[in-house]
């Protein structure tokens, strides 16, 4: 059961990925981003995540993604026009890439990791719980749970500011 | 088969990370671009909770909820810098936002 819905979470999201990257249109890319962020709450959940994977549905699929297609409706934003000025990148762009990923996929299979769990089992552990995060956040990470506060505040004066007048 | 080895959540994460430098390369639309970077998020944080369970500790939680607030603090900030790019110039096209090339 495990390995099935992680093979049905884990294709859906490298599929919705690739459509990310191929279409042309930004409001399909938008929806495909939807698609791999719920395959990752998927796996939040199957990895004993669980407040993790309700946040990740929450701010990310909600939030972040409702802003995304509100600022693409809001600008009419249509298909993207090929150019070729970036040469450098359309030739050898895509050998970098695989040599990248399946370097860090050989340096993944061959590390040694100086952990005892080298298996995921669902339920096998359920440390995730919002108790255990809550205990945490406002113990041993108060002080950056405080920081970030005034970090979003901050990112809603610029953003208010930057939506509302022409910058010259 | 019911347990699935830590290192296929790493190579997944990995395959994610990848298609979003892709992305990040190859798209030419700004708002395309930007998701990008968000899937490119999205990866590490799956890599931050799978370290959690291998040490069945919640302190990888924690970073990937941070990261979570720094990515929604980013988007309206980046879609707010969007929008004002397109007042000023008319274009989504990433080559034809080029004033500070030299």
């Amino acid at each position: 059961m495990d390995s099935i819905l992680f093979i049905i979470a884990a294709v859906a999201a490298i599929g919705c990925g690739l459509n990310l990257v191929l279409q042309k249109h930004p409001i399909s890319s938008a929806l495909s981003l939807i698609g791999v962020m719920s395959s990752l709450a998927l796996l939040y959940l199957l990895l004993g995540a669980e407040f993790i994977a309700m946040a990740q549905m929450i701010v990310y699929g909600g939030a972040v993604m409702v802003l995304f297609i509100f600022v693409i409706m809001l600008l009419n934003a249509g298909t993207e026009k090929r150019s070729d000025k970036s040469l450098f990148a359309q030739i050898a762009g895509f050998p970098l890439l695989a040599v990248l990923v399946v370097l860090l996929a050989f340096l993944i299979r061959e590390t040694q990791f100086p952990a005892k769990v080298t298996d995921v089992h669902f339920g096998s552990w359920v440390g995730g719980t919002a108790e255990a995060i809550g205990l945490k956040l406002f113990g041993q990470f108060l002080l950056p749970f405080e920081v970030i506060s005034v970090l979003i505040l901050i990112a809603i004066l610029g953003a208010v500011v930057l939506a509302r007048k022409e910058i010259e | 088969m019911d347990h699935i080895p830590v290192s296929w959540y790493l190579t997944l994460s990995a395959i994610l990370f990848g298609m979003g430098v892709a992305g990040f390369i190859y798209r030419k639309s700004v708002i395309t671009v930007f998701m990008s970077i968000e899937l490119m998020l999205n990866a590490v944080n799956l890599t931050f909770v799978t370290f959690s369970y291998q040490n069945a500790n919640v302190d990888g939680h924690i970073y990937s909820f941070f990261v979570m607030v720094v990515a929604a603090a980013e988007a309206a900030v980046g879609l707010a810098i969007i929008l004002t790019i397109f007042k000023n110039r008319g274009t989504l096209q990433i080559d034809e936002i080029d004033s500070m090339k030299l």
